[in-house]
């Protein structure tokens, strides 16, 4: 394998553990194991942890997915394997 | 002249058949590039909205805010698992299959183990994940024709076939796909509209998602949540917003089966085959993201209002109980389906809906009613009734067009095309796709009809299939340039036996009730973990043998070492859909 290639793939695999560790925080994490400590604090009408397990977390996963194809389609363009 | 409940939902429900009907003649499949990836010219955004409906079934539509209505904050593992899947399947698996440029998921398999052993053992995989997915969709389209058209179930079951019949033989993938499309608009408004004007009845908040954490619109400045709270444990139930689901291990291995076997699914996964470039691919998976997370935000408000508002409906203040002779008509109505049944326990002739089984009234209150109800218990027009039953079928008819897509394909292009019959022409396999195409609705439709005992609660279940199976097969051929055929083989083998021997020990081998030999009780599970959230051990134990056993075979031959490098990038777009 080129070192291009190598270095390409090496960038794809950091960005794609950057954005799993966000993915599992605010699930995992606020959601599920931090859900008691967070719900002593309160958004409006909600508690912090409920709302990450029931709205938070969703609208987080969107933002990944697209951050993750816009840091792509820009890594594809700095490498010249765009399409 | 006001038009009665019954017509009015005739005239919508049929007004959107057609409408799928014209579609699926203006988009006819005349190529198995069409019938199998639509041509592969679907755009981001279309093929979003079509995962969309594709994904969301009626299990999402009317069973899950039913769940969390009862779940409370235990309902979360729901939310969570149908949506975090989609971040697992756009960064670790859909850009690389669309690379590869293949019809069928068992195809990328074959392809990427250099085996046709591999091939048959993911179709076999396939077809058991996406039949017991299939059976709840043809559940929900008989009950929702036996609720709202007052037909027979097994004609309702009839109806519903003959429209999947129309649209998925004639126009395959491509048929499918804009059909799909149009789904997903009847599903999304039939979900939305009942849920903004409860939300501005309750909390004079028109967005269910603000809504939710509210004040409550009765002028007495308590929070939504707080006073769902206080009516449920006063009645001694669970407190809402903290009830866990089993305990906080089966909480997250469920979420994670879930999340998991999403991102496995076969039907979802076709989907990605469709669009026409890596970047497309990319971006579709965030399209569809976003249209589903429009009915996951809010299925958490309907859940916690249509609970408030039964409650309330039952006991209006502390001691002051309905008198059942002047209860509601929706009350009656479902009474008759038998989903509610009212019990009148002490003989004082009011209900008395509590967490106690020796005083409680309402001895069945049926999960799946409450997305149904909703619309009646807070008094709302007809039409909005009549909305919901087209959004419900809209809902059950697309995910069972998605999945007997990828059964038919499976069997004609994986099967018959690539293992037992490689010079079939293309005609020839275009018109052996619909006949099994026709074959699989015919089964589809008579197992809805004969449901095997295990039919309820069974959707669940095909997420821990998917997930034990074929999510990991396939992560590893891409993120391993190593593993060898042999190394995926036995790990998908072992993936899936372990999930289904757990589950048969836990309900009953086949589901026959009775054979089961570890007792299906909570203290013999496995660290406390449901068998419906088991599918991630399942993975675990696939990913496990397959690299111990890698170890032993050695690596994949260096052309398919190269084959990897090559989808890894989306490079020149490659030969995708010309084969």
């Amino acid at each position: 394998m080129t070192t291009k290639k190598l270095t390409y793939w090496q960038r794809n695999l950091r960005l794609i553990a950057t954005c799993l560790v966000i993915w599992f925080v605010v699930s995992y994490g606020f959601g599920l194991l931090l859900v008691e400590p967070l719900n002593t604090i309160r958004l409006g009408g909600y508690k912090l942890g409920f709302w990450f397990a029931q709205q938070g977390s969703i609208y987080v996963f969107v933002a990944l997915v697209f951050y993750y194809a816009h840091a792509m389609n820009k890594l594809d363009e700095e490498f010249h394997v765009d399409e | 002249m006001e038009l009665d409940l019954k017509t009015l939902t005739y005239i919508v429900v049929f007004g959107s058949f057609a409408l799928y009907f014209g579609i699926a003649w203006w988009a006819r499949a005349g190529t198995t590039s069409e019938f199998y990836a639509a041509g592969g010219g679907v755009g981001p955004v279309a093929n979003g909205m079509a995962i969309g409906a594709d994904w969301m079934s009626a299990a999402s539509f009317i069973s899950m805010a039913g769940l969390i209505a009862f779940l409370g904050y235990g309902g979360s593992v729901f939310l969570m698992g149908w949506t975090g899947g989609y971040v697992l399947l756009a960064m670790l698996l859909a850009p690389y299959l669309r690379k590869h440029g293949k019809f069928t998921v068992p195809e990328f398999i074959g392809d990427r183990y250099y085996s046709k052993t591999a091939r048959i053992v993911a179709v076999a995989c396939l077809i058991i994940a996406s039949l017991t997915y299939v059976i709840g969709q043809m559940k929900g389209v008989g009950v929702a024709f036996s609720r709202f058209l007052e037909v027979d179930y097994g004609l309702g079951l009839g109806i519903g076939m003959g429209v999947v019949w129309v649209y998925a033989v004639l126009g395959g993938m491509k048929g499918i796909t804009y059909t799909q499309i149009a789904q997903y608009c009847v599903l999304i408004f039939a979900y939305t509209v009942p849920a903004v004007f409860i939300s501005l009845q309750l909390t004079g908040n028109p967005i269910p998602q603000l809504g939710l954490g509210s004040t409550m619109a009765d002028g007495s400045g308590m929070y939504f949540l707080d006073k769902l709270d206080l009516v449920v444990t006063d009645l001694g139930f669970k407190e809402y917003t903290t009830s866990v689901l089993g305990n906080n291990i089966n909480m997250f291995a469920y979420t994670l089966s879930l999340m998991v076997g999403t991102a496995g699914l076969p039907h979802v996964i076709m989907r990605f085959f469709t669009v026409p470039s890596v970047k497309a691919a990319r971006a579709s998976a965030g399209y569809a993201l976003v249209f589903i997370a429009l009915l996951y935000t809010v299925a958490p408000a309907v859940g916690a209002m249509a609970r408030y508002n039964l409650m309330n409906t039952i006991e209006p203040a502390p001691g002051e109980n309905l008198v059942y002779e002047q209860r509601p008509q929706w009350f009656k109505d479902w009474e008759k389906t038998g989903l509610l049944v009212f019990e009148d326990k002490n003989n004082d002739g009011k209900i008395q809906y509590t967490s106690d089984e020796k005083t409680n009234e309402m001895v069945k209150v049926d999960r799946d009613i409450m997305v149904l109800a909703n619309p009646a218990i807070a008094n709302l027009p007809n039409w909005v009734i009549a909305l919901v039953a087209a959004g419900g079928l809209a809902a059950a008819l697309s995910t069972a067009a998605g999945l007997l897509l990828a059964i038919s394909s499976s069997i004609s292009h994986d099967l018959m095309k690539g293992v037992l019959t490689p010079d079939l022409s293309e005609k020839s396999e275009l018109r052996a796709s619909r006949i099994i195409m026709t074959l699989s609705i015919l089964v589809a439709g008579y197992l809805g009809l004969n449901p095997p005992g295990f039919a309820a609660g069974t959707v669940a279940l095909a997420f821990g299939l998917a997930a034990s199976s074929i999510f990991p097969a396939l992560m590893m051929g891409i993120f391993s340039k190593k593993i060898s055929g042999t190394a995926a083989i036995v790990g998908m083998c072992s993936g899936i036996g372990v999930t289904m021997l757990y589950v048969f020990q836990h309900k009953g081998i086949m589901f026959i009730p009775g054979t089961s030999f570890m007792g299906g009780m909570e203290p013999d599970w496995f660290l406390g973990i449901s068998p419906n959230a088991f599918g991630i051990v399942g993975a675990i134990v696939n990913f496990t043998t397959a690299y111990i056993v890698g170890i032993f075979t050695g690596p994949a031959p260096v052309e398919i070492q190269e084959m990897v490098e090559n989808f890894r990038s989306p490079g020149p777009a490659g030969a995708a859909h010309a084969h």
